[in-house]
């Protein structure tokens, strides 16, 4: 018993050091260069909880101080480098992304807080990734980026970082309803060796550790993440990939039309918290 | 073959030896590389700062900063890694503090040893352990 | 040259002499330490930053001899002091010889 008790405390004293488990009043409070993210939001009505909290609140003081100055971010880099990408000539038609979004990358701001959604001439939903590879294909002759890879995620960081601070709010009716349901489904339906759903881990046991981590809601507001397990960005796909293997799980495909679905299904239950874009995780 | 009890706490013994073992090595290895930078030279355990988070969320980046007034060189020193060397920080006429901060990999629950040469000749450390977590997912 | 090595410094646009004031650097680099295995067993070979510097017009203010313990896109924060205005000049040195450099003014507040 008295070994029992000395396990809790250590567990408790380990959780004190993360932000979840500090009070209400004294929660931090995540601003970069003086923009306010909101971190916790009230659950949009669809979803099965009251809040919604993003991953950086789980994360350990040293972790968290790392997303609140764009310098000590090592994401950023990899947003310096989209910004070459932004400006270099690529493809057959002579053009580099700058030569038709004159504006630069800030005439997108907004744009994350809406990705995935409905795409009328395509007749499906799309991602950030696929309006990308469309422009790259389409309107610049270039060969499109792989989804996933460190180039694309560079390029969905620069244009996430436009709408930081601002309400993530996908929809979810109309003709996105389907791949919204399809998403709900894959949310809560037991997979792989280890039989578990993603709402086993993110919605019935966040903030309770998992061996020495604290478990997140899976929220996808703060990807594309650099995480300090890889030191790179990760996309939000690559992501579920991830959690796949981790229950012995056949992944589907990144970039395919389940993921996707997925994608569209996780971001709506992040409505309300604000686009991080790059996060720091571990 | 059936284990005893006392079968178990033979093996368990010679694990530990076993798990132990490249410790040593490794406090060896650390042990010749601050006497070589001290030629050998007594080292005072106080005046130099070393920072590290008491728990590390990755070991794969750790920040760390350390601090010495006075100090014209601070080198760092990893016991429980591979290799024990860290970073060596030399501090020039433009510098604004002996201090510095950088971020590094440590394999596993251990201590760091920071090193200061004061200008005067002398030398100070400073130690600190820190807990590097096996993670969930994250890990 | 590694791929896609982007340095980043940040420097205050003025300072007043011989104030103490923060200097941060960042670079992209894989930082490979020399003790991971590919996936046919051979040992990956090092290739890291072993050595970076900071100097304010043509004076050090700071030298930093990395190992392969530096995690990944190295990161440096520390203090200078100026007494006139000019140039702070950072040097990365790679194992495979390229040498990245930035540079940043500052003014004398």
């Amino acid at each position: 018993m008295k070994k029992i008790t000395t396990l809790c405390a250590a567990i408790s004293a380990l959780a004190l050091s993360t932000g979840f488990a500090i009070a209400e009043a004294d929660a931090p409070v995540l601003s970069i260069d003086g923009v306010v993210i909101a971190t916790r939001a009230p659950a949009p009505e669809y979803l099965d909880i009251d809040e919604v909290i993003s991953g950086w609140v789980f994360r350990t003081v040293e972790t968290q101080a790392l997303q609140m100055d764009d310098f000590d971010n090592p994401g950023m880099i990899f947003v310096d480098q989209a910004l070459d990408d932004w400006n270099e000539v690529n493809g057959s038609e002579g053009k580099s992304c700058a030569s038709c979004h004159t504006g630069g990358p800030e005439e997108f701001a907004g744009l994350r807080t809406v990705l995935p959604r409905w795409n009328e001439d395509a007749g499906a939903v799309w991602t950030m990734e696929d309006y990308i590879n469309n422009s790259l294909v389409e309107h610049m002759g270039a060969e499109p980026w792989k989804v996933g890879k460190a180039q694309m995620n560079a390029m969905v960081a620069l244009i996430s970082l436009q709408s930081r601070g601002m309400p993530m709010n996908v929809a979810i009716d109309g003709p996105a309803a389907e791949t919204w349901a399809l998403g709900e489904e894959i949310y809560f339906t037991r997979v792989g060796q280890l039989d578990m759903a993603c709402a086993n881990c993110h919605i019935d046991n966040y903030g309770v550790m998992i061996r020495a981590d604290h478990l997140s809601q899976g929220q996808s507001n703060g990807f594309p993440a650099y995480r300090l397990k890889n030191a790179k960005l990760n996309g939000i796909q690559s992501r579920f990939s991830g959690c796949m293997k981790n229950i012995r799980a056949t992944p589907y495909a990144v970039g395919g039309p389940e993921f996707t679905a997925l994608e569209l299904y996780v971001a709506s239950r992040g409505n309300g918290l604000s686009v991080e874009g790059p996060s720091v995780r571990n | 073959m059936n284990y005893t009890r006392r079968d178990a706490l033979v093996i368990g013994a010679g694990a530990a030896v076993a798990v132990a073992m490249p410790f040593r090595a490794f406090a060896e290895r650390h042990a010749d590389a601050i006497s070589a930078f001290t030629g050998g030279a007594d080292v005072a355990q106080t005046g130099v700062e070393l920072t590290a988070p008491e728990i590390a969320e990755n070991g794969n980046t750790v920040p760390i900063s350390v601090a010495a007034d006075g100090a014209s060189e601070i080198i760092i020193f990893a016991v429980g890694n591979p290799v024990p060397e860290v970073i060596k920080f030399t501090f020039g006429p433009r510098s604004g503090a002996s201090s510095a901060a950088t971020r590094c990999r440590l394999a596993g629950t251990q201590d760091l040893i920071a090193v200061a040469k004061m200008a005067d000749g002398s030398f100070a450390q400073a130690t600190v352990n820190v807990k590097v977590t096996i993670g969930g997912c994250g890990g | 040259m590694a791929e896609n090595v982007k340095p980043r410094v940040r420097v205050p646009r003025s300072a007043a002499a011989g104030e103490a004031f923060e200097i941060k650097s960042l670079i992209s680099h894989i930082m490979e330490s020399g003790r991971r295995k590919d996936s046919d067993g051979n040992t990956i070979p090092r290739s890291i930053i072993n050595t970076f510097t900071c100097d304010f017009n043509g004076e050090n203010v700071i030298t930093a001899e990395l190992h392969g313990a530096i995690s990944t896109n190295p990161y440096f924060q520390f203090e200078a002091t100026i007494e006139e205005a000019g140039t702070f000049t950072f040097t990365w040195l790679d194992d495979d010889g390229s040498v990245y450099t930035d540079s940043k003014d500052i003014a004398l507040a």
